[in-house]
């Protein structure tokens, strides 16, 4: 029926006209040249990506790669945990789901400011410790690859817990006694039964916080402090200070590639294990 | 010979009710033991007490004449089949017969793994996951997953209550000659009762956390001590200050003598089962009974007089 | 094990929520430096004696209102055309929104603005950046919504249908009125989602139009400042709120 179209339609303009026309000219752009006063020109070229081998930039792409890992394996390490109690405590489930979700709801800004506020050299930490007698000047704590790397763990938590708790909630209760029945002591029914049985949900998470994480522009910029330069944030320059547009917009397309492949991949595997 | 199970004075209380209410029992080792009763009789709650997966609020539970009250499941030598039989959905069915024996850190494994398949009648699936697998077959799995490890006693939580009835009836001589075969201990807890008659050495019937009865099937159907008892296990007719079984009630033309009780009596109703006859009398004194009698060459209407006999041997005094 | 999670548990919330706290209670402290000093509400009357933060936070509501407005009814009518007849492109386009990186976003909208700048010789302004903020709203108000009308039976459009409805009439007097509590959450999200939102609205935004997250990144920038303290738990307790109203209307 044509009123199910107009329905629709204000969307698809939207979609269209604004993020995927976007998106095409971006990739236009990373086949041009840097323009004499910034923007682009003419002639087209492959050099962009051919300058994405260049060792510098591999670098950051690598290093992206790894602090992406890097903090969701952390997240992983932590939220398991979290999510398994939760699963398990009898009276107050939503409100320990509530509460792990709150700080996720605040602003990110003020989310990755708060490190900022707590690692710096007059920080609430140097402060602390050096009152303590355990540091006589204060530690390095900011503006490096580990206050990045705590950050983007900090803001993508929750991002972890969620699924993990939903697939442990479905999680047969008598699976676990047979295993303790058969002689499993607490630990190798951790290992062996229901970490395995949890998968659906360590994947999931896994996808929601490493995405993000691979083009994180905020966090390492805030925290990092110019030092951790990512993808994300070499995508930004080239478009502001450094004005190279054509550069940047070729960094961007790989982004979106290997964002794609990786949300194609899971939902391919999400669907196959569900038929 | 030394029990393999004990329980003495058993008692398990939740919050707002009370489970089991003091329970006695000794099973032999080799036997095959059942626990009878109603959905709430507190069956489960003794399995599960036996098992290791509660403790109890008082009294001792004994395996091989060791206390093992404050024992965790994975300390103790008995092995449960659950009623949803909780296989290992990431697991095959050979990953989760040898699971047992790998948490015990036993090494040669394969050929114990090989016997166990041959036992149940596996051979050729144990690669498949249990969702492949059918009602009956995964109920095999969870029986080699619990026998591999030779327990001292095998708790069974009704083990045929998901299977449909064909399969139960084959499966209850199945699991009759493993146990047999394999000399173990059997606890076996289910509400039907043609299952606990059919399969058990021993029986106990319980109700509201109490047991009522212990003994052989024959004994606790042919001689049951409470009313309870004789109406769980079966049909009763309570007439004339007795209780006698539908099938140990006989319909005849004239008053019988040599022995036999006979009262004169109406039929009322017929109803025809296939294999017999129900007749619905009702006596001179008021009361009815419903008598089974086999397709014979009487011929039974409503109206018609007749006599109720039996043979006062049949007859169940209770306490 | 069980009480070592319920440690553990215990930890991982405080690791969650002492950060934040630690932000708000040092609002509060009269000195600039992490060492208590006394109690004091100076930084936060420092805010309201800030002209260029009260011009920023009017922006981020004008601009939050505008796009939530917009993107609510957008994103509204495209979940029902979505729940009569699922269309997996559309589908995935707005899924595809919601995972590409901000920068991404960002830096394309930015090329696309200039790009027709060049024939239209307008600027970056406001307005650029309610465009922008609809487009990532969008997905976000179609989710919500589509949720809540996964719980409507199909049978209720034909019964309104039935009882001489048209297809409008059974959208506007039927649906609507039970979609009312997945609409206003949705556009709480959006609301939310847009007056926090940095990334993309630096990209875009004119000369005149900072939203107030510009002005506390510039702020964080250039190192801490208690000011930027007492706005964050200002930020935070408005943000909190509306998080709260969004729950409690998306389970009615």
């Amino acid at each position: 029926m044509r009123l199910r179209f107009w329905f629709v339609m204000p969307t698809w303009v939207w979609m269209t006209g604004l993020f995927g026309a976007p998106l095409a000219i971006v990739f236009g752009y990373s086949f041009l040249t840097r323009g004499y006063y910034g923007g682009v020109a003419k002639p087209w070229t492959l050099e962009n990506y051919q300058r994405l081998f260049d060792p510098l930039y591999a670098t950051i792409l690598l290093r992206s790669f790894i602090m992406a890992f890097a903090a969701t394996g952390l997240c992983l390490l932590l939220a398991f945990p979290a999510a398994l109690f939760i699963s398990r405590s009898v009276k107050h489930k939503n409100l320990y789901l509530q509460l792990v979700m709150l700080p996720f709801w605040t602003s990110f800004l003020v989310r990755t400011y708060a490190w900022l506020f707590l690692l710096r050299d007059t920080g609430l930490i140097n402060t602390a410790l050096q009152k303590l007698g355990i540091i006589h000047s204060p530690l390095p704590l900011l503006y490096n690859d580990g206050a990045v790397l705590l950050g983007l763990v900090y803001a993508y938590l929750p991002f972890m817990v969620l699924p993990i708790y939903a697939t442990l909630e479905r999680l047969d209760p008598s699976l676990p006694e047979a295993a303790a029945d058969l002689g499993a002591r607490p630990w190798a029914t951790l290992l062996r039964v229901i970490v395995p049985l949890a998968r659906p949900g360590i994947i999931a998470g896994a996808v929601l916080v490493f995405i993000p994480c691979l083009g994180a522009f905020l966090t390492p910029d805030l925290l990092g402090g110019g030092r951790t330069v990512l993808v994300g944030n070499l995508v930004q320059n080239q478009f502001t200070t450094g004005r190279d547009w054509p550069f940047g917009s070729a960094v961007s397309a790989l982004l979106m590639l290997l964002v794609t492949l990786l949300v194609w991949e899971f939902l391919r595997r999400e669907t196959e294990h569900l038929s | 010979m030394k029990p393999i199970l004990e329980m003495r004075e058993l008692v398990k209380d939740y919050p707002g009710h009370r489970a089991l209410a003091g329970i006695s029992l000794s099973i032999p080792q080799g036997s095959f033991f059942s626990l009878l009763g109603p959905s709430g009789c507190g069956k489960t709650t003794t399995l599960r007490l036996v098992a290791g997966f509660e403790e109890p609020t008082s009294g001792d539970v004994l395996i091989n004449g060791e206390v093992v009250n404050r024992r965790k499941p994975y300390e103790r030598n008995v092995s449960t089949v659950f009623q949803s039989y909780a296989l290992f959905p990431h697991l095959s069915a050979r990953g989760n017969i040898e699971f047992g024996l790998r948490r015990h850190g036993v090494t040669e494994i394969d050929s114990r793994v090989e016997d166990a398949i041959r036992l149940v009648g596996l051979i050729g699936k144990e690669a498949r996951r249990p969702v492949e697998l059918s009602g009956g077959e995964r109920q095999r799995v969870a029986l080699a997953r619990s026998l591999i490890l030779a327990p001292d006693v095998l708790l069974l939580d009704e083990p045929l209550a998901a299977l449909d009835p064909k399969l139960r009836k084959q499966m209850r001589t199945e699991l009759k000659a493993m146990q047999r075969r394999v000399g173990i201990t059997f606890l076996l807890v289910t509400h039907d009762q043609e299952e606990a008659l059919s399969m058990s050495d021993q029986l106990a019937v319980m109700t509201e956390g109490r047991i009522e009865q212990i003994g052989s099937p024959q004994e606790v159907y042919l001689h049951p001590r409470t009313k309870f008892v004789a109406g769980f296990l079966g049909a009763v007719n309570w007439i004339a200050g007795v209780g006698i079984r539908p099938e140990a009630l006989r319909l005849a033309r004239e008053a019988q003598n040599h022995g036999a009780k006979s009262f004169p009596a109406m039929v009322t109703d017929l109803v025809f089962l296939g294999d017999c006859f129900q007749v619905v009398v009702r006596l001179n004194s008021g009361e009815e009974a419903v008598a089974q009698v086999h397709r014979s060459s009487m011929v039974f209407h409503p109206g018609q007089n007749v006599h109720l006999c039996w043979n006062p041997a049949d007859e169940i005094t209770v306490l | 094990m069980k009480r070592w999670l319920a440690v553990y548990a215990v930890g991982f919330l405080a690791f969650l929520h002492l950060p934040l706290l630690t932000l708000a209670v040092f609002s509060f402290n009269s000195s600039r430096f992490t060492v208590w000093e006394h109690f004091s509400l100076e930084w936060y009357r420092a805010i309201f004696r800030d002209p260029q933060l009260m011009e920023a936070t009017w922006n981020s509501i004008i601009i939050a209102v505008c796009a939530t407005l917009i993107s609510t009814v957008v994103g509204t009518l495209c979940a029902y055309g979505l729940w009569k007849r699922g269309s997996r492109v559309l589908m995935g386009t707005l899924y595809l929104s919601l995972v590409t990186p901000e920068i991404v976003t960002g830096i394309s909208l930015l090329a696309l603005f200039q790009w027709i700048f060049r024939w239209l010789h307008w600027h970056l302004g406001l307005y650029t950046v309610i465009l922008a903020h609809v487009a990532f709203s969008i997905a976000y108000v179609v989710i919500v919504v589509s949720a809540r009308l996964r719980t409507l039976s199909r049978s209720l459009e034909e019964a309104a249908m039935d009882l001489g409805a048209n297809e409008w009439g059974a959208f506007c007097y039927v649906i609507l009125p039970a979609l009312a509590p997945g609409i206003v959450a949705g556009a709480l999200l959006a609301l939310t989602v847009s007056f926090d939102d940095y990334v993309i609205t630096s990209m875009v935004a004119g000369v005149d139009s900072e939203t107030l997250p510009m002005v506390i990144y510039a702020m964080a920038r250039r190192g801490a400042s208690p000011v930027i303290n007492a706005i964050s738990a200002l930020v935070t307790v408005f943000i909190g709120i509306l998080i709260l109203i969004f729950e409690r209307v998306r389970e009615a």
